[in-house]
């Protein structure tokens, strides 16, 4: 029978000291506190009164609470509706279509028996390595293709990301056993079948994680906007929010326009910024507890993997 | 036959890459053969770009030799190459720092509540993020000129027009937006090795420091090499959305806050100079694909299984 160990009743054996514990709790509260500060002071100056703003400049704490910003943004909020609209309708459409194309690619180069596996592999792949520039990638969207303008030149360049094809393809290949696919094939069930009855269900894990970051590069698009769209009607909500900002830099720094709403004391410029930046962050900020985990565990099991 | 007997057995294939090989063709395969753009005048008579590419001039390597002529190509090449080494550096140094201090302590509530915080700036849009930083060094009200500086007795600065901070707010803006994807990365390879080593450790009286430099960084250094030589294939290629939004396209920023991308958009789009622009987008190209080679070269002779070919 071996003697019982000896061990602090308190701590475990093998864990750090006590300064060091308190030093690493100390660096992190630093830091966390660093990461929110900045999106807290946002909120608040959009909650402040636009001339305490331009008196004291961006307080942490609002002498007085002034939802007239949002009033503001309110007022036109038929071109943010919009603009949420657009920026849903290309991140739910765009992330399923690339879901299904990525996956309907990556399953036949994942098969050993496909013999131009090879070929098809490299074909998405290359595209990591070299591409033609902004240039002819532009004059092929808007000269030949002729999507100016158009809400799908928001959604196709993103559709195939080589990357996720390859991560897809890496798990087709070392999760789905291929006896399965065999006796599948045996029981006279055809590639189709076998794709969406066999292979997806039991993706599910990959297809979450690639579903998740396609979601995130979706909304979180603004150069597609910048690029190719300028009909006011399908702009991104992050390409608005950009606009704002520099938009209403064009309203004070040119005096004239100014005198038509009423001079700069009238309008809320800095706290209407504010408010538009917290419109905007506001439902990824509210969603990011539910999904952060999500991210995590995604990263986590690629990195793994490797 | 062959083809028909082919086509029998894996036509279902062949369908099932149609939809992703034609929109490879037309997003990545067909800008590649318009490469040749860079070697042309264009003009845009036509509305039929073909037509207008066939009419416009060669002219071989003229943009090249203007586009290396100005002192635009050696800025925005320092600056790509300074920076992006630079970020290589820190999301190395702070993450594995983070990863491992994280891993230490003992509350893992704690532990998760403060990785969920510093993973958060990585989902935030560029975008989102220049407001964060305007709200700080906007020169009249931002909360650095109006707040903290007072505090220190220093007159307000112009941030927006000042060259000298932003080798600095760079990178600090950089780091605090990417290190909780790093640092998720690492506590996930910490977390998956054997306790055992540091049992054993313990038993034979080695105190924490040592453990972390002898057992924990050791068996980090595959996936510290394949991450820092994955970023280094692609050092030729800035983050645009950083370097667009962030400085606020403040031109007398340009000289430190202009990289290859800045560049290639604004001469392009800005300037429609086409020519200069698809010169410098095939150069960044060109030496983009030595670099991710000669990196891939590299991390196949450490792991051959984390060689992306």
């Amino acid at each position: 029978m071996e003697a019982p160990v000896e061990r602090a009743p308190s701590r475990p054996v093998n864990s750090m000291s006590p300064v060091g514990e308190w030093t690493i709790k100390i660096i992190f509260f630093i830091y966390s506190l660093l990461c929110i500060f900045p999106i807290l002071l946002l909120i608040m100056v959009s909650l402040s009164n636009e001339s305490d703003v331009i008196i004291h400049g961006y307080k942490f704490i609002p002498s007085k609470i002034d939802f007239s910003a949002y009033k503001f943004v309110f007022s036109d909020w038929e071109s943010i509706a919009r603009a949420y609209g657009v920026s849903l309708f290309v991140t739910i459409v765009g992330t399923i279509l690339s879901l299904i194309v990525m996956a309907l690619y990556a399953y036949p180069i994942s098969r050993p028996d496909f013999p131009q596996r090879k070929f098809f592999t490299f074909f998405v792949f290359f595209t990591m390595l070299f591409n033609g520039g902004l240039v002819p990638w532009y004059l092929v969207y808007v000269r030949l293709l002729q999507m100016k303008d158009s809400i799908w030149s928001l959604i196709l360049p993103l559709v195939m990301s080589a990357f996720f094809v390859l991560i897809i393809r890496t798990f087709f290949s070392t999760t789905i056993p291929s006896a399965i696919i065999e006796s599948a094939k045996i029981d006279g069930a055809g590639e189709m079948r076998i794709f969406f009855r066999i292979v997806l269900p039991l993706s599910l894990p990959v297809l979450a994680t690639v579903a998740l970051f396609s979601t995130l590069n979706y909304w979180n698009d603004w150069f597609l906007s910048l690029v190719f769209i300028t009909k006011e009607d399908h702009y991104s909500l992050q390409y608005v929010m950009y606009k704002t900002l520099t938009n209403i830099q064009y309203l004070t720094q040119h005096s004239d326009a100014i005198a038509h709403i009423g001079g700069t004391t009238k309008f809320p410029s800095e706290t209407v910024r504010m408010a538009m930046a917290v419109v905007g962050i506001g439902p990824i900020i509210f969603a990011y507890p539910f999904f952060q985990k999500y991210f995590v565990k995604g990263l986590t099991v690629g990195a793994v993997k490797g | 036959m062959a083809i028909r007997s082919n086509l029998r057995k894996y036509g279902m294939f062949y369908l099932m890459m149609l939809p992703g090989f034609l929109i490879l063709l037309v997003n990545n395969y067909l800008p590649m053969a318009g490469i040749v753009i860079a070697f042309k005048s264009m003009t845009y008579q036509h509305s039929n770009i073909l037509l207008n590419f066939v009419d416009s001039k060669w002219v071989g390597f003229e943009n090249f030799k203007y586009l290396f002529k100005t002192s635009d190509a050696w800025v925005i090449t320092r600056n790509t190459l300074l920076y992006n080494s630079l970020f290589i550096v820190l999301n190395l140094l702070i993450p594995v720092a983070f990863a491992i201090m994280l891993n230490e302590l003992r509350s893992k509530f704690l532990a998760r509540f403060h990785q969920s915080i510093i993973f958060l700036p990585y989902i935030l849009s560029w975008i989102v993020v220049s407001y964060l930083v305007y709200g700080l060094l906007h020169d009249k009200n931002g909360f650095v000129n109006t707040t903290i500086l007072p505090i220190f007795g220093v007159d307000p600065v112009q941030w927006y027009f000042k060259l000298e901070a932003w080798p600095y707010i760079i990178p600090l803006v950089n780091t605090v937006k990417n290190v909780g994807y790093y640092m998720v990365i690492y506590m996930a390879a910490i977390i998956g090795i054997d306790d055992e080593y540091y049992e054993a450790a313990t038993i034979d009286g080695a105190n924490k420091w040592q453990q972390i430099m002898r057992i924990t960084i050791p068996l980090l250094i595959p996936v510290m090499i394949i991450m820092t030589l994955l970023q280094i294939g692609r050092i030729f290629y800035a983050d645009f959305g950083l370097f667009y939004q962030v400085p606020k396209e403040s031109g007398p920023l340009f000289p430190v806050t202009n990289v290859i991308d800045t560049y290639v958009y604004r001469t392009f789009i800005a300037m429609g100079d086409s020519g200069l622009s698809s010169a410098a987008g095939l150069y960044q190209s060109l030496v983009g694909f030595v670099l991710v080679f000669l990196s891939n070269w590299f991390v196949r002779r450490i792991d051959k299984d984390s060689a992306l070919f």
